[in-house]
């Protein structure tokens, strides 16, 4: 078996480009939408009274206990089941799967981001809600302008973190049928079973974007979190 | 509201401005406070002094309703602050009711307590501002002049953790009188400074008392710093007043045995 | 409800075969996880500096490449090289390297984590750097390894869904097969597939929890609620 170089060298243009409209695109809309979930999550968890408070956890502890792959298809059924695809005709099968997956991928790791939020929070000092009591502050304005932007400095790097993880898991979306870069290199490799060149290529290119990105994240960390 | 005074906000001027009727606290199973009764009149400026444990730091986070009181009442001007007499039924009061007799206290903490996260003028606005709706410009304003008061008008752009812990405590203090208080809570807000810089801040709490007549609960070690502003001092032993006196009287003349006690050790 | 229990018992065979594999992966996987790991997070602490050096980079490069990436290596190329996994053992071998590299980052913490005066003590006792290991540092780093582990533990469960992709019917197939049959239906198949996940993961979590107490006991600590978020997602990051 020779590694073919010419054949390898090739393949990076598709992939790079199935990696920058698919699994980026993804990874990028899924992240954000987590962290503002998250945060949700995590203020409700603090704010609502225990009979809403522990159906809500329950829930998020079932979906981070859950595999993502079960969560896509559960997603993809229920589309379906509400005839989903005939209600959208002008838009393609792939962009709805991409669309379910941004979804998927952004409550399964909220609730991963919730406890990171609520590990935050949980690190600010009681004084400061006592003196943003003391000063009669409304509570939206303590989350707001006192307890947030403190909690989300001790948070930021373990968002980021959260972020490369779900990046590392877009190739889940293959069980969906989204055409993202793992599914690519699958399909270009499989015509001539040079899985070799593309499944390198691919790997590469994973490590090329997370690498870097987890290593500035242990960087933000040391700066970041006392 | 109050039950039966004619004038609402308490402009009478023999309405003492805080009433402590019967109050208990209790921790679990440790009763720290049981069955207190005090008053404190208008402009008046009390000292709580007491061995450590005596449910000093208590009194004054109940009157900040940092805490739950579990039992007997407090009236502020007349208004009953967390729970209100109904006939025979002690109710709690809704939180929005709680909020605007609360907005006529505030404290000052011993560890400061500053927003970090914040400027220290943003700090001082940040509640003129969102609870009193005063405009930016207003309370920028007020802010820059309560900091000339505390001898820091060059740090208002300061950040918080850039300052010594006596000039943050000075921030904290314009921060409390920003919201123009009635009342002004201080739990021993020197007790955590090095000793060089208490002097500062003491200065600024003597000029309150001689410029406002802002009604103070002092809890504190410095009894020079009492004497000189008090114009009562409490004795607690717990969870009592023990003995209550004029400084000048308190600190020279003691009758209580404890208090002697008290008084030889710390002073 | 009693459609539920129906439809359950009508697939019991099916989801049980579904169970064996997912349950077979889980623990296969998670035992070649904990050697990778105790293995890496070892070499990643000891005074040779080529050990370092490798389990770092062997660690980097599991950790950036993605689980899906290294399961395709294992089961479409290492076939072009001769070697032919089963299915199940790439699954086993894939997830425990993946899993392993994200737990090695859990021990190495742990084992840093242990107070530097241990370390000196065992110098002032003319301990080798094995025998301090096994008998001073390992026994305090096990206590605080545990909630980490739990952690990816739990993510190991849920990751042996990938066996979908490499043809294996495990737990996730058959809830998929479950839902295309109109007697059963969307809500109870996939009903029952995410109880199963949920009940698999949670026992597994509350044994190893168990076994932390255990650990925090020994060490005469109060069982704490340690929250280990932030450690996690650095190392699955
Ligand atoms: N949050 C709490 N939970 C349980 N017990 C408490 C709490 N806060 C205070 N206590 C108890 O209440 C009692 C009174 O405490 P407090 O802080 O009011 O005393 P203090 O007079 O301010 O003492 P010091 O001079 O040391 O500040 C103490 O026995 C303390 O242990
Ligand atoms: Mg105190």
């Amino acid at each position: 078996m020779e590694f073919d170089l010419e054949f390898a060298l090739e393949t990076v243009g598709p992939l790079l480009m199935a990696f920058l409209q698919v699994t980026l695109v993804v990874t990028v809309a899924g992240s954000v939408v987590a962290a503002l979930l998250g945060l949700i999550w995590a203020v409700c968890q603090r704010e609502l009274p225990t009979p809403v408070r522990l159906p809500l956890s329950w829930v998020l502890d079932v979906i981070r206990m859950t595999p993502l792959p079960l969560q896509l298809l559960f997603a993809v059924a229920i589309f379906i089941s509400f005839d989903g695809y005939r209600k959208f005709p002008d838009t393609d099968v792939e962009t709805i799967g991409m669309i379910l997956g941004v979804a998927v991928f952004a409550i399964h790791y909220s609730t991963y981001m919730a406890e990171s939020y609520r590990a935050g929070i949980d690190s600010i000092r009681q004084g400061q809600w006592e003196a943003a009591t003391a000063l009669s502050l409304p509570r939206s304005r303590v989350w707001r302008a006192v307890i947030i932007p403190q909690a989300l400095r001790a948070t930021l790097p373990s968002l980021g973190n959260w972020a490369i993880a779900m990046f590392k898991d877009t190739p889940f979306l293959l069980v969906i049928l989204v055409p993202e870069m793992v599914a690519k290199a699958k399909q270009l490799g499989g015509a001539s079973y040079q899985y070799t060149e593309v499944f390198t290529v691919a790997g590469l290119i994973f490590l090329a974007a997370s690498y870097p990105t987890a290593v500035l994240m242990r960087k933000l960390e040391k700066k970041l979190v006392y | 509201m109050s039950t039966d005074t004619t004038s609402p906000g308490g402009s009478t001027g023999d309405q003492p401005r805080i009433v402590m009727e019967d109050v208990s606290k209790k921790f679990g199973k440790n009763t720290v406070l049981d069955g207190l009764n005090f008053t404190v009149a208008r402009g008046e400026r009390v000292t709580l002094i007491g061995p450590s444990g005596s449910g000093k730091t208590t009194i004054l986070r109940l009157l900040m309703t940092l805490e739950d009181l579990t039992g007997g009442y407090i009236y502020i001007d007349g208004d009953p602050l967390t729970y209100a007499k109904r006939g025979n039924r002690r109710v709690k009061l809704p939180n929005k009711e709680v909020t605007q007799i609360r907005k006529r206290i505030g404290m000052v903490f011993q560890q400061f307590n500053l927003f970090p996260n914040m400027t220290v003028c943003e700090n001082i606005i940040e509640a003129p501002v969102h609870v009193l709706g005063q405009s930016k410009d207003e309370a920028r304003a007020k802010a820059a002049d309560l900091l000339d008061q505390v001898g820091l008008r060059d740090k208002i752009d300061a950040h918080p953790t850039s300052l010594s812990g006596g000039q943050q405590q000075r921030v904290a203090i314009a921060r409390a009188l920003a919201m123009e208080p009635e009342i002004l809570l201080l739990d021993e807000v020197t007790s955590a400074l090095d000793p060089e810089l208490v002097g500062d801040v003491l200065e600024v709490l003597r000029e309150v008392a001689r410029k406002t007549d802002i009604t103070m609960l002092l809890v504190t070690h410095e009894m020079q710093f009492a004497q000189d502003v008090s114009h009562r001092v409490l004795m607690f032993d717990e969870g009592r007043v023990i003995e209550e006196a004029k400084p000048e009287v308190m600190f020279n003349n003691p009758t209580h045995e404890r208090t002697k006690q008290f008084l030889q050790a710390v002073l | 409800m009693s459609d539920f229990f129906q439809a359950i018992s009508d697939y019991s065979p099916y989801l049980w075969e579904g169970a064996r594999v997912t349950l077979a992966l889980s623990g296969g996987g998670a035992v070649v996880a904990l050697v990778v790991a105790v293995v890496l997070g070892l070499c990643a602490i000891s005074p040779v500096a080529v050990l370092r050096v490798g389990s770092r980079v062997i660690v980097e490069f599991f950790r950036g490449t993605s689980l899906v990436v290294q399961l395709f290596f294992l089961f479409y190329v290492f076939p072009l090289f001769g070697i032919d996994l089963p299915g199940m053992w790439c699954g086993i071998v894939g997830l425990g390297l993946n899993y392993g590299a994200y737990g090695s980052e859990v021990v190495r913490g742990s084992l840093n984590a242990v107070a530097k005066v241990q370390w000196e003590s065992t110098t002032a006792l003319s301990m080798s750097w094995p025998l301090a290991v096994r008998r001073v540092i390992w026994p305090q780093a096990w206590g605080l390894m545990l909630p980490g582990l739990n952690n990816l533990m739990v993510m190991l469960v849920k990751g042996t869904a990938v066996a979908l992709l490499i043809g294996l019917h495990d737990l996730t197939y058959w809830v998929e097969v479950m839902r295309k049959d109109p007697e059963v239906g969307l809500w109870i198949a996939y009903g029952a597939g995410f109880l199963f996940y949920y009940l698999i993961a949670l026992a597994c979590s509350s044994g190893l929890r168990l076994l932390e107490r255990r650990a925090q006991r020994r060490l005469g600590l109060a069982p704490s609620k340690t929250r280990t978020t932030r450690a996690t997602a650095e190392a699955v990051a």
